[in-house]
């Protein structure tokens, strides 16, 4: 029965992983309560997990409730493994792997949008491409002077991304991101 | 517990806490005091419902209480102060986590205003506690004390069992507030599963039904469901006829005079025991979680076999191994649905088992414990024998602490019962067995507790003695003094050229001094002939003891499954040359642990 197993660290053995990793995106409802975040960074960090974005905040304020949003990667099982985790700790509601389920309602992959704030500085033509290439990508301006823009962008990741390369050149000075939030289309919720 | 008088009572933060473990049940506290913690020693100076057990260390108050929770199957609770008192406690906390004891910790904390000043003994208790419990809290407000301390009764001893702690600044505990008595109101977000599957059970029981080299392979887990569920599993076994093998931490749920015992499995178990999970077809795990010292080799671990594990925590299924049917449930209520379930359906078709019994048999006949008996020298295995000899009739509780006579406690201690056998599995915590036969001995006055112990492990805790002296607590400390840290040893031999750095102990105290200095008994013991004479006049004294056995000095633990190899691979007794011990282990093998 062990020829799909996938070892991942034993006092006897130690397997090289050869399964994939996949990236993850997992929706986790919390208590809002002190220590709940450190509790759920920490098993990341103790158990060896990736975190490749992390996003929180109090979604249910009578309810005392916050939602954190993971991205993750690993194999399939360490991914089952961290869900499992998760739902160990004390004030996690529940854990919903938002990947994992949008191939369930038969689609691509969870809603996923990211914001960032872009800072640019510069005067001359390289401001004016700036702005032309801002309103191209829908960024909209939400500090100016005659030496720089603040502009504010949210998309997919991928598209932050490429807005950031295409600012770096025209005077990039500042960049700040928040992680993903993310949710599965349709009209359940989680 | 809610009669009127407690009920929403205005007190002191202090006077909560003590209410608070009343009326949880609790009849005994270890432990040790401090400043950030006086009011609530001035609390408990001042009523009679609780006995506190002053300790010498926090970790004693912390293994103490781990060894008064196996033995009773209750919450064993601990008091220290803050900072030091509470880094202290760390040690028995992880140990406690990892073996799955209920053990409610409560440290005092400096005032709410200090906190984060670094004010003298402070520590970020919650910051440094929380990777080694299942939960933990700091209370700010006097209101929610009480409150608080009943849900870290409830989280510790449901679900799986494990480890919390309770914070209060001395502010908290001087302010008043108000008492609320325990309620069934658990949080919404901790709800522990512990009903099964009932149509995973029953394919369990079809696919057991089928099997033609069946193996049971049970854990903690039945020990921690209670002793209905060592009983619902001898029935089991009895309905099946399958062999059963336990892990270190499953010991006594299934009686090791049971026709169907094949002895403990793993790293040092018994040949017969990892040959039949080597070749089984079906593997019925229940409450263990195939930890490494069980599985050995893990893409050589029974190939041929498809596996149920039954377990009350999720994350234990398909963490190390991949099984067919993970059934998620506390080990008592599946198993209770298996034995009805095997009883309506299945017909045990014992016949059909007999060649997988003839086969483990001849594994068997192997004697993989043998050892050669020697006219002048105790060798450590005989100590163990004599000594379950001489005390398995009586109401007996072992505790051991960490290495090789450990594994030779394991091996040849036989236990008939649950909760009889207390040890450090999955942290290997050395210093463990002293202050856990305490703990065992507080909880039952007039049983007979024997810590199994090693020279070097016992001196970690050996404080202790002190404690159990001032509580009249006759704890025997059955100590196999070989000079060397054993298994220590065993692996540098195995792994490092017989080079033996730092394992051996020049200077040993004197043992029998030493629990003479302590107002306890010493006796020592080095021939063969006197060994029996001597276990009895350990029993027959009504103090602490510590036994000096001198036991072979070289003595090595065996069989044992070396780093890198598979259940099959197991290296025996006889074969254990010491060519084939400097060769047992390839450079591969020898990264792990």
């Amino acid at each position: 029965m062990n020829p799909h197993l996938q070892p991942t660290g034993s006092a006897y053995f130690i397997a090289k992983e050869t399964q994939v990793p996949e990236r993850h995106t997992l929706s986790v409802l919390v208590d809002n309560e002190p220590g709940v975040l450190a509790r759920v960074i920490g098993l990341f960090s103790g158990r060896g997990y990736n975190i490749e974005s992390l996003t929180v905040s109090e979604t249910e304020h009578e309810k005392h409730l916050s939602r954190i949003t993971i991205v993750t990667s690993g194999t399939s099982h360490v991914l089952e493994q961290i869900k499992h985790q998760l739902e160990r700790i004390v004030p996690v509601h529940g854990v919903v792997d938002l990947t994992v389920r949008a191939g369930e309602l038969g689609q691509e992959r969870p809603l996923e949008r990211e914001l960032a704030l872009v800072k640019v500085a510069g005067t001359g033509d390289n401001r004016v491409e700036a702005l032309r290439l801002a309103d191209a990508f829908r960024a909209s301006v939400i500090d100016a002077n005659t030496e720089h823009f603040i502009f504010e962008i949210t998309g997919k990741g991928s598209k932050v991304d490429q807005f950031i390369a295409i600012m770096r050149p025209l005077g990039l000075v500042e960049i700040c991101r928040t992680g993903v939030a993310a949710m599965n289309r349709g009209p359940e919720s989680m | 517990m809610s009669n009127g008088q407690n009920e929403r009572r205005e007190m002191s933060g202090a006077e909560i806490v003590v209410q608070a473990l009343i009326d949880n049940g609790v009849k005994h506290l270890f432990g040790y005091p401090g400043g950030a913690v006086l009011p609530i020693y001035d609390e408990l100076f001042q009523q009679d419902e609780i006995e506190h057990i002053l300790v010498r260390h926090e970790q004693g108050a912390g293994h103490a209480a781990e060894g008064y929770a196996r033995s009773t199957g209750k919450a064993g609770v601990m008091l220290v102060t803050s900072g030091p008192g509470a880094t202290n406690a760390v040690t028995a906390l992880q140990d406690a986590l990892m073996d799955s004891i209920p053990l409610v910790c409560l440290t005092g904390q400096v005032p709410t205003t200090l906190i984060g000043s670094d004010a003298f003994q402070e520590c970020d208790t919650v910051g440094i506690t929380r990777p080694c419990t299942k939960h933990n809290w700091l209370v700010k407000d006097p209101n929610d004390l009480a409150a608080t301390i009943h849900e870290a009764f409830h989280v510790a001893t449901t679900g799986r069992p494990g480890p919390v702690v309770v914070d209060i600044p001395k502010d908290v505990q001087f302010a008043k507030g108000t008492y609320v008595p325990p309620q069934i109101a658990p949080r919404m977000s901790y709800q522990p599963k512990v009903q099964g599957d009932l149509e995973k059970i029953k394919a369990a029981v079809a696919l057991m039904a089928s099997a033609k080299k069946p193996i049971l392979y049970t854990g903690g887990g039945v020990v921690n469901a209670g002793p209905e569920a060592s009983h619902l599993l001898r029935e089991l076994v009895d309905l099946t006829g399958f062999p059963i093998t336990s892990t270190l931490m499953g010991l006594g749920a299934y009686p090791a005079s049971g026709r169907n015992w094949l002895g403990m499995l793993g790293m040092h178990g018994s040949y017969e025991a990892n040959m039949a999970m080597h070749d089984c077809d079906v593997m019925v795990c229940i409450g263990a979680r195939f930890d490494d010292r069980i599985t050995g080799r893990l893409d050589a671990f029974a190939p041929n076999s498809k596996k149920i594990h039954v377990d009350i925590d999720a994350s234990s299924i398909n963490k190390n191994v991949r099984v067919d049917l993970g059934i998620i449930g506390d080990c008592g209520l599946v198993l209770e649905d298996m034995v009805r379930l095997w009883r309506a359906t299945a017909k045990a078709d014992k016949k059909a088992l007999y060649p997988w019994w003839e086969q483990i048999a001849r594994w068997r006949a192997r004697d993989s414990f043998a050892y050669k008996q020697n006219p002048d020298v105790i060798m450590p295995q005989y100590a163990i024998q004599r000594l379950y000899e001489l005390t398995k009739d009586r109401d007996t509780y072992i505790t051991t602490e960490v290495g090789q006579h450990q594994m030779w406690a394991a091996q040849l201690y036989g236990f008939e019962k649950p909760n009889r056998w207390m040890t450090s599995g999955g942290l290997g915590t050395m210093g463990y067995g002293l202050p856990a036969a305490l703990g065992v001995q507080i909880a039952h006055r007039d049983a007979l507790v024997v810590d199994i112990a090693g020279d070097a492990s016992v001196q970690m805790t050996m404080q202790e003695m002190s404690a159990a002296v001032q509580y009249e607590a006759p704890i025997k400390i059955f100590i196999l003094n070989n000079q060397y840290m054993g298994m220590v040893r065993q692996w540098q031999q195995l792994l490092h050229g017989n080079r033996l750095s730092h394992s051996y102990t020049e200077a040993m105290p004197d043992f029998v001094k030493l629990a003479e200095a302590y107002g306890g008994h010493g006796i020592r013991c080095d021939k063969p002939d006197d060994l029996d004479d001597a276990i009895n006049e350990m029993i027959s004294v009504k103090k602490p003891v510590l036994f000096d056995c001198r036991v072979a000095n070289l003595a090595n633990c065996f069989p044992m499954i070396p780093s890198g190899k598979a259940h099959n691979e197991m290296l025996l007794p006889d074969e254990a040359t010491d060519e084939a011990v400097a060769n047992a282990i390839d450079a591969k093998g020898r990264e792990l642990v």
